[in-house]
């Protein structure tokens, strides 16, 4: 039976192989596997928790303000924080200036290249040559919005570092809030790059998917996946209540086997059958027998979910997704919803604009305890982040991680269960085994990040601190 | 057109243009260097290591030249992980062949550490007739018969985070596995835009490396220390220091590295001068040196003023 093997796989972040077994021209089986190890748990140890900010931004450098704001709401529970209404508008900002940057990057530089021919230069060339399917107009267009969207998504990260300070890899973002001011210039130097992409948004990034959704059609049904979903919720719109009880624009939630769910952290587990560790601990095992990914395989009542915008829209029941109804799960329902979220989220962000106080405090101060723990869940644009800390002696005792890609690339658990890729990958045609261009859609659509997906949670020594969460 | 000098380009980049793109002077150089160029633009490979893509997305906030014109105007980028259309064996395929066609005349550029740790196992590359290469193993080969090699960003140039202790995967800089070709490094986690460029043009223009200091950084591009020219240098003067990150003050005793740390942020400032660490209140964690992240921790200081 013909293997097809796709490694690298490119315009993703990260080390990504792919190896599908083709049997009558569709896949029958798929195995998805992280190439790169750096081991940012065992790195954490013994060092002051406020520097975890800084060092798991560096996990990923599109994905880093997730990590920032996620490893600081974590330090504001250990540390008994407090955030001024400033410094929570401030960070949903920040947050959000990155889902625009990240979702307009992912569709135009990362995933467009699937459907559209130009331009006709590297590294866009050479290119797979077969399956393009939109018209000479419609391509050349979308081609002249590829290379204009270089400019917006570099404008996202300028609107970004008016509080972020510099980007990628922000520094303002501490326990407590953020140390940049508000200011009546800051807000309105913001606002003024706000409306630029949010017209790109509209007119321009929204009407490109749907045309690509339109032309694609059959990828409305590629790429199914398991239809389970998982988000921990993104953007307080009130203060207080940690990542336990607080109202969110983007709310918290599960779906599995068709049901809708409250999340229960309780229910997460953590296989590493086919991993490369020895066992449930931190300790690789480069060599370990038949063990293919540096990836863990996490499980949610012991079932693949899926993490990312779809799942997002999803279980917050947005219409323009959810009426899709199965359909959402797929390759374009994927792009849609992630098109959706970005406007979503564009929108809302004027209102938080408004809401700002210039000269109001943007942080409090606080204080490393001899002692504590902390639990700090959000999103990044590729889906859920959670981080939990254990201080001892004022230092990191232990640091768990877990992201979206974590979720997405996992591969078999200890029922031999695939990960949600792998299972999304079974039954995409491949019409030509030299160029698997059908299989680099389903995963792209994705939009994997591998630097956020070998990450542990280490489960069995102190899941037990985590308790049950209804939102 | 007028020719600019080496003297008149190190001053440009030094610091006269402070606060804009440096790149806007030097744009008209840039152009008729490479127009000049007899083989049209030259070859360039990225490749990626223990790496979080962050420098690829820096390179990316480029203003001048914008990135629309580096790709597509001013270098062939032949293979770059996050943005080429191919993938697979026809990615390796593209590397092997410019290699080989370019052999001691491309340019090498690598983002993120080289895990050397276990033989290279923590990093491959892609699978080359069903055998994984490390890493390590590419940078050996790539790196060998490279013009140059430019480093970019504190990983690739000296390890960076993932090598931070007790560096579970022995990733090391770079320069410490490439032996027999110049390596540049630029630090700063990530590498700002205009010291990459700035460099990778110099090189291009005039066909050889720029000055560098002991740590392989171009020398103009890492002057000084940051406390030089810092805008919080006058409290400093008085005496005035911040009692939490945010506060006014210099940021000395929440951490601040400025007074060891070799960059520009002070003038060139980040994404397009729109703002940088210490203009927000935030302490500089001297991410432009070979000790960031291990000897610049903890990120805000040992000491505090009392009340």
């Amino acid at each position: 039976m013909p293997k097809v093997v796709i490694d690298p796989v490119t315009r993703i972040e990260g080390h990504l192989k792919i190896e599908v077994d083709v049997d009558r021209g569709k896949v029958i089986d798929a195995r998805s596997s992280g190439t790169l190890y750096r081991g940012f748990e065992t790195i954490l140890k013994g060092r002051d928790p406020r520097d975890s900010q800084h060092l798991t931004q560096r996990i990923c450098g599109v994905c880093s303000i997730g990590h920032a704001i996620t490893s600081a709401r974590c330090l504001d529970d250990a540390l008994g924080a407090k955030v001024p209404p400033n410094g929570r508008i401030v960070r949903n900002l920040i947050q959000g200036a990155n889902f625009i940057m990240s979702h307009i990057f992912h569709f135009y530089h990362l995933a467009a290249l699937d459907y559209i021919t130009g331009p006709d230069t590297a590294p866009s060339v050479p290119r797979v040559n077969r399956d393009y399917r939109l018209s000479s107009g419609i391509n050349n267009r979308v081609v002249r919005n590829y290379v204009e969207a270089f400019t917006i998504r570099r404008k996202a990260q300028e609107m970004l570092a008016v509080f972020g300070g510099k980007v990628p890899h922000i520094t303002t973002i501490i326990p407590g809030g953020v140390t940049e001011k508000v200011t009546q210039e800051k807000v309105d130097h913001f606002r003024t790059i706000l409306h630029e992409l949010s017209s790109f948004v509209e007119s321009v990034y929204i009407p490109d998917v749907f045309s690509i959704a339109e032309v694609y059609k059959d990828y409305w049904d590629i790429g199914r996946g398991c239809k389970n979903a998982l988000a921990f919720g993104v953007f307080p719109l009130e203060d207080g209540g940690g990542s336990e009880g607080q109202n969110l624009f983007i709310k918290s939630g599960v779906y599995t086997n068709g049901q809708f769910g409250s999340l229960d952290l309780e229910k997460i587990s953590e296989a590493v059958k086919y991993s490369r560790y020895k066992d449930e601990t931190a300790e690789p095992q480069p060599n370990k027998l038949g063990a293919y990914s540096w990836i863990r395989a996490p499980r949610y009542e012991g079932l693949p979910h899926e993490a990312g915008p779809l799942p997002r829209m999803w279980v917050n029941k947005v219409a323009e997704v959810f009426d899709l109804g199965e359909k959402a799960f797929s390759v374009m329902g994927r792009h849609v919803a992630r098109a959706v979220e970005c406007k979503l989220v564009a929108k809302a962000m004027f209102d938080w604009l408004n809401l700002l106080k210039p000269g109001e405090p943007t942080h409090l101060p606080c204080s490393v305890p001899e002692e504590g723990s902390g639990m700090g869940l959000w999103e990044g644009p590729r889906g859920c982040i959670g981080h939990f800390v254990e201080v001892k002696d004022y230092k990191i005792q232990s640091y768990k991680i877990t992201a979206s890609t974590v979720w997405n690339a996992s591969p078999r658990d200890d029922k031999d269960e695939p990960g949600p890729i792998e299972k999304a990958l079974v039954g995409t045609p491949v019409d030509d085994l030299e160029n698997p261009i059908e299989v680099a859609r389903v995963v792209r659509s994705f939009d994997p990040c591998m630097g956020c997906s070998v990450h542990l949670l280490e489960m069995k020594d102190s899941w037990g601190r985590v308790t049950s969460v209804n939102i | 057109m007028r020719r600019i000098t080496r003297r008149e380009f190190i001053k440009i980049c030094t610091g006269a243009t402070a606060g804009i793109g440096l790149l806007n002077t030097l744009e008209p150089v840039i152009l008729d260097t490479l127009a000049q160029a007899a083989e049209g633009k030259p070859p360039v490979i990225w490749l990626q290591g223990a790496a979080c893509s962050g420098c690829s997305l820096s390179l990316l906030n480029t203003v001048t030249p914008n990135i629309e014109k580096l790709l597509l105007e001013i270098i062939s980028l032949k293979f770059h992980p996050t943005l080429m259309a191919s993938a697979g064996d026809q990615a390796l395929h593209i590397l092997e062949e410019t290699a080989a066609e370019y052999e001691g005349r491309y340019y090498l550029i690598v983002e993120g550490g080289v895990p050397a740790g276990d033989g290279g196992v923590y990093c491959t590359l892609g699978e080359k007739e069903g055998k994984e290469v490390t890493f390590l193993e590419a940078i050996q080969q790539y790196g060998e018969k490279a013009a140059a090699v430019i480093a970019a960003g504190s990983c690739a140039a000296f390890g960076g985070i993932p090598g931070a202790a007790p560096n579970p995967t022995g990733t090391v800089g770079v320069w410490e596995v490439v032996k027999n070709t110049p390596v540049i490094n630029i630090g700063c986690c990530p590498m700002h835009p205009d010291d990459f460029l700035g460099t990778l043009v110099y090189v291009l223009k005039y066909g050889e490396i720029p000055q560098l200091d002991v740590y392989n950084r171009p020398k103009m591009f890492f002057p000084d220390i940051i406390h030089v020219g810092c805008p919080r240098c006058g409290y400093f003067a008085r005496g005035i220091f911040a009692k939490n990150p945010g506060d006014d003050g210099c940021l000395a005793f929440v951490g601040c590295k400025g007074m060891v740390a070799r960059a520009r942020c002070n003038t060139r400032q980040w994404n397009n001068g729109t703002n940088w660490c210490i203009a927000a209140g935030a302490p500089c964690q001297a991410c432009s040196e070979p000790a960031f992240p291990d000897e610049c921790s903890p990120i805000y200081g040992r000491y505090r003023i009392q009340e």
